[in-house]
């Protein structure tokens, strides 16, 4: 089977954001990037439709240098290869979408797996993009995946429940949390991983559909009140949120 | 000038997103002289159809077919991307729900547009919309503009006031798309609900619960207030990393993002993670021990004081002001 794993290298979730000299996007100084949590997901379970069908995991990235360092972290993981699609360029979901799909297009992808959405843009889009720029299925926020011949049966979160989904293949799966329980590297992983290779390929442009203005941070709150340090605060607390608040 | 907007079903109900898009998509339909139509597709739901006139739609079309009964990513897309084509819809509106975010990417592919995900505000300035939007689970906010002729936009839930309707029934169009096996080749077999479990995305009030509970039989107390308000019961990740909750009630940044009308923090310092999901939340509520944690700095209300006596002393006080 031919699987395609996706992946995004993005802030680590402790960050705490700090706008840049652009107003744009936000100063990487003294941030740590990682694997996004939810394509580390994508990644495991990429990881173990290849040990139920055997085949080759490619993992793919788009971005410039920096995200290797996810790359080499899905291949110590145990993907097979690594692609570098590489533009440093701020691309929106569309633009990305566009040339992680090309590229699953010329490979010939089986089976796309990437994270449900991306922790630092939180768009949430490209797997949906993705599978419909290529004209396949897609099931997305699973938390739970059956792959059976030529179709897949799989779980996904919604408000209040699951609903459980046919599909056929190839499509695009999107991980959510419970999926797995990603596997750490091994030591031989990550020694295995420093000679694997990562290619670098050039994407073609595509045209951002989304201009993004200036970033902001949310308003400050006011400074609360502090209603007691007891049970005995209880009723003024519940006359507060019901009088003042006016919320029950 | 027409904007489609998508009012999602399930069961033959609206959800409370369905009157929020509606009006939200009036609000801005006002600014640019334009009109609502909205889009109902399931199966027998042209019924509830015309209620959407209450909040704005001057026009509902209803696509209905048994097997539009539960969801499909590929037949709704279909049909959401027809419609707007055959209403000449300059923009289409979503929920961002799972359903809305599943959804709205396929439909901007279809209709060759671009798409501002999850926004939190739209504005008109000079005929052009301004959509806000959260970034890094919403430590920051980003102003975007859709630059493609078509331009679609899913709205985070409960951020959108859908307010009251004014009583006004939209007509109601049946139409029919031809959709053929390919067209459903995903679709939903099964819908399995969470025993009468609040979600906290949709949820107006959450009480969560985080490690200074101490252990998972401790959450009855949550449970117990949550009960009397009516709420959902939410958790930090710790809690739920160690197994005492399940994943569906996590918030913050690798959980869920929500905004509640109010939010109970108890026992939760406030990681940088958890304020993430629950900043935008209009009301909230602290309790914790710790005059230090994290929490309190964005707290409306906070109790100094131990969960274990504050919490059980509010749940008596709320069903005293509520009469249960």
């Amino acid at each position: 089977m031919k699987i395609v794993v996706f992946v995004n290298h993005v802030p680590d979730t402790e960050t705490k954001v700090k706008i840049g000299a652009d107003g744009k996007l936000i100063d990487p100084t003294g941030v740590n990037f990682m694997l996004n949590p939810y394509d580390e997901i994508g990644v495991e379970e990429a990881l173990k439709t290849k040990q139920q069908f055997g085949g080759e995991v490619v993992v793919v990235s788009l971005g410039g240098d920096p995200n290797k360092e996810t790359l080499r972290k899905a291949l110590a993981m145990g993907c097979d290869r690594a692609v570098l699609l590489k533009d440093p360029a701020v691309r929106d979901s569309y633009a990305v979408a566009s040339s992680l799909a090309d590229y699953a297009k010329e490979y010939g992808a089986d089976i796309i797996f990437c994270g449900k959405q991306s922790i630092d843009y939180d768009d949430a889009q490209i797997g949906g993009l993705i599978a419909e720029m290529l004209g396949i299925p897609s099931v997305s926020v699973v938390v739970k995946l059956e792959i059976k011949e030529s179709a897949i049966i799989a779980e996904r979160e919604i408000e209040g429940g699951h609903e459980i989904v046919r599909s056929s293949l190839p499509a695009v799966i999107t991980a959510q949390k419970g999926l797995n329980e990603p596997r750490y590297p091994s030591l031989k992983g990550i020694m295995d991983a420093k000679r694997k290779p990562i290619e670098e390929k050039v994407p073609s442009a595509v045209a951002s559909r989304v201009e993004v203005g200036a970033m902001s941070k949310p308003a400050a709150k006011a400074q609360g009140k502090i209603v007691g340090s007891d049970a005995s605060a209880a009723a003024e607390l519940v006359r507060l949120l019901h009088e003042e608040a006016k919320v029950i | 000038m027409k904007i489609l907007a998508f009012a999602e079903q399930r069961n033959g109900q609206f959800k409370k997103t369905a009157f929020e898009i509606v009006k939200a998509a009036k609000t801005v339909a006002d600014q640019l002289s334009g009109e609502v139509v909205a889009v109902v597709i399931g199966n027998n739901i042209a019924a509830i159809a015309g209620q959407l006139g209450g909040f704005g739609a001057s026009k509902v079309v209803a696509v209905e077919d048994a097997r539009l009964e539960l969801y499909s990513t590929t037949a709704y897309s279909k049909i959401i991307a027809d419609i707007a084509k055959l209403e000449s819809a300059a923009i289409v509106m979503l929920p961002a729900s799972e359903m809305g975010k599943d959804v709205a990417p396929r439909v901007a592919v279809k209709l060759d547009g671009g798409l501002a995900a999850g926004c939190t505000m739209l504005t008109v300035e000079g005929g052009t919309i301004k959509a806000t939007r959260p970034v890094y689970a919403g430590k920051g906010l980003v102003e975007v503009v859709v630059t493609t002729a078509t331009k679609v936009y899913t709205l985070r839930p409960n951020v959108f006031t859908a307010g009251s309707s004014n009583g006004q029934m939209a007509s109601v169009e049946n139409i029919k798309i031809e959709l053929g096996d390919a067209d459903f080749s995903a679709a939903v077999t099964e819908v399995k609900a969470a025993s009468g479990k609040k979600d906290v995305a949709e949820a107006d009030i959450i009480v969560s619960g985080g490690r200074g509970l101490k252990g998972p039989e401790n959450f009855s107390m949550i449970e117990d207030l949550a009960g009397a308000l009516g709420a959902a019961v939410g958790a930090s990740r710790a809690v739920v990393d160690a197994g005492w909750r399940t994943h569906d009630e996590q918030v913050g940044q690798t959980g869920k993002t929500v905004s509640p009308s109010l939010y109970v923090a108890v026992a939760i310092s406030g990681a940088v993670q958890h304020l993430a999901g629950m900043s935008s939340s209009k009301y909230i509520v602290a309790i914790n021990k710790d005059k230090d944690a994290p929490i309190f700095s964005i707290a409306d209300y906070g109790i100094v004081g131990d969960a274990f006596e504050v919490v059980p002393a509010i749940t008596a006080e709320v069903k005293k002001l509520l009469g249960k």
